[in-house]
């Protein structure tokens, strides 16, 4: 018995929209490719011929001379980000914990609410708060206050990540838990959120990666320097803020190093989310999810 | 060793409306009580009430008596966590912890209550897996592979063996095959047969072979309350109840 076969016409037109769609969607995700693609692409180009063992190791010579590197803003952003990420991860995945098992309620709303507004704060805006509060009092700019910046900035989107990662643990792993005499705050943390873990860490270094590249904020918290700094209480280079500065200025080596600095950036950022997947997909077992 | 329960007036709700009406009910300590009636007829919420798990859900409440050996689960001083610790739960659906690997499956309730001593775990985990009858299929994958990597009926024998490896008193099974292939079924039917020894086993089941298949007693329940209570044969061959004839007939439900 042969299968029951459709008029010829239905057949063409049913081909016609499939491979209609199927184009459609093959060239969005290739034009979605093509900007990363490019601007990381003209990045090397232009930035790779100033990338050499001086521009990593040394700090930046004077205006007018040539050579000197970005050493200082690289460990400064590595500072700054270690800070932002101490206050914007705990603080964003506690709220988005709050939000997910215990918010049902008009102060989850209120915080929900809140948070979505604080990720449309334009990140200038962050950093005049940031100077008031630490800036001000402390009366002097500080790898701290840019990192408090920033870590402002990661809270919002970790704890959105996480609150819809824990909604999307089934409610049955949860009785399981119970079913077992596992308290309510074990079964949280050790059960909802360990499951629930994959999809926070990207949370995380989504808000990582957004924020590693930010200047606005650091332009009166962290602030810059030309010089070696290793407290947090002082003034600091960051990448961002020294491509910043080498870009607007009137020097052809400065603007070569702005382009270096770039591509050093976007490196980094790439390269620490990385190491972050592969080590936590170490951890994962066969067959898990 | 399992322990009877006494349950005296047990009333339960969903917000207003009241799901189980006043039940009483005896289980004898090692032994396998069944619970039938069609769906919707409280016989999950039930059992569910008698570990303190209907509590969870936003809204619900119970009142009444439950006495499971000595422990008063419903008293004043009674903690709902230390409850369920004594009294395991096997759901409908098997629901390993997807992240864990088998062996942290099985060690999960005495891991997370502080239980430390690796050696004991160990001879827990395996005591556990070998009840359920699952040991010799996973005891060379205990650490590499995950719960959820297991079949079906795998990992409802997990589910089992990490229900037991807390040592509960009494074992409460709400439809613990009804999400399985009859194989893996009379897999755990078999095993729910041996428990009885260790345990005391309260099986929910939609499934009326399967409550004459494992049980010694069985209850029916319908619109909330528990209509017929008996030894299985007797509820089966020779019911009190019209309403029990009709149901076991296949004339509702």
């Amino acid at each position: 018995m042969s299968a029951p076969s459709a008029p010829q016409q239905v057949g063409l037109i049913r081909r016609f929209t499939n491979a209609g769609a199927t184009t459609f969607a093959v060239a969005a995700a290739i034009l979605v490719l093509v900007p990363l693609l490019a601007i990381f692409a003209y990045l090397v180009i232009k930035g790779i011929g100033s990338v050499n063992w001086a521009f990593l190791t040394q700090t930046p010579k004077p205006p007018g001379e040539v050579g000197g590197g970005m050493a200082n803003a690289i460990v400064g952003t590595g500072i700054i980000l270690a800070v932002a990420s101490v206050i914007g991860v705990p603080l964003g995945i506690g709220s988005g914990i709050y939000l997910a098992e215990y918010g049902r309620n008009r102060f989850g709303d209120l915080v929900r609410f809140t948070a979505d507004v604080l990720n449309g704060v334009p990140s200038i805006v962050i950093g005049i708060a940031a100077y008031s509060l630490v800036v001000v009092p402390q009366k002097h700019f500080s790898a701290f206050s840019g990192g408090v910046a920033l870590g402002i900035m990661m809270i919002p989107t970790v704890a959105r990540a996480t609150e819809e990662m824990l909604l999307m643990v089934p409610n049955v792993i949860r009785e399981a838990a119970y079913g077992l005499g596992i308290p309510k705050w074990r079964t949280t943390l050790s059960i909802s959120l360990r499951t629930a873990s994959a999809g926070v860490i990207t949370g995380c270094m989504l808000a990582f990666a957004r924020v590693a590249g930010e200047t606005a904020p650091l332009l009166f918290t962290a602030f810059g320097n030309q010089f070696w700094n290793l407290k947090l209480n002082q003034p600091t280079a960051a990448l961002s803020l020294q491509v910043f500065t080498y870009a607007i200025s009137p020097y052809d080596d400065w603007h070569k190093q702005a382009w270096a600095g770039a591509l050093i950036l976007i490196v980094l950022i790439v390269g620490a989310v990385a190491a972050v997947r592969i080590t936590t997909s170490r951890g994962m077992l066969k067959g898990g999810s | 060793m399992g322990v009877g329960i006494e349950v005296r007036g047990l009333n339960a709700w969903y917000g207003k409306n009241q799901s189980l009406n006043s039940i009483d009910m005896t289980v004898a300590a090692n032994h396998v009580t069944a619970v039938i009636g069609p769906s919707g007829c409280g016989k999950s919420t039930y059992v569910r009430c008698l570990n303190r798990m209907h509590e969870t859900i936003p809204e619900a409440r119970a009142e009444g008596s439950v006495k499971v050996g000595e422990m008063d689960v419903y008293g004043s001083g009674s903690d709902p966590v230390e409850v369920r610790r004594r009294i395991g739960m096997v759901f409908q659906k098997p629901n390993p912890f997807p992240t864990m690997s088998i062996y942290d499956n099985v060690a999960a309730g005495l891991k997370l209550n502080g239980f430390r001593n690796r050696k004991q775990m160990d001879e827990l985990v395996e005591r556990s897996l070998k009840l359920a009858a699952l040991w010799e299929e996973v005891k060379d994958s205990l650490h590499k592979k995950s719960g959820a990597s297991l079949s079906g009926g795998q990992q409802q024998r997990l589910c089992i063996a990490r229900a037991l490896a807390v040592e509960p008193e009494v074992l409460l099974m709400d439809e613990p095959a009804s999400a399985l292939d009859p194989i893996s079924t009379s897999k755990i039917e078999e095993l729910i047969f041996q428990l009885k020894q260790h345990y005391t086993v309260v099986i929910v089941t939609h499934n009326m072979q399967q409550a004459a298949r494992v049980a010694e007693f069985t209850g029916f329940f319908l619109m909330g309350s528990l209509i017929e209570y008996d030894k299985t044969e007797k509820i089966f061959t020779t019911p009190a109840d019209k309403r029990t004839e009709d149901y076991i007939t296949g004339r509702f439900g």
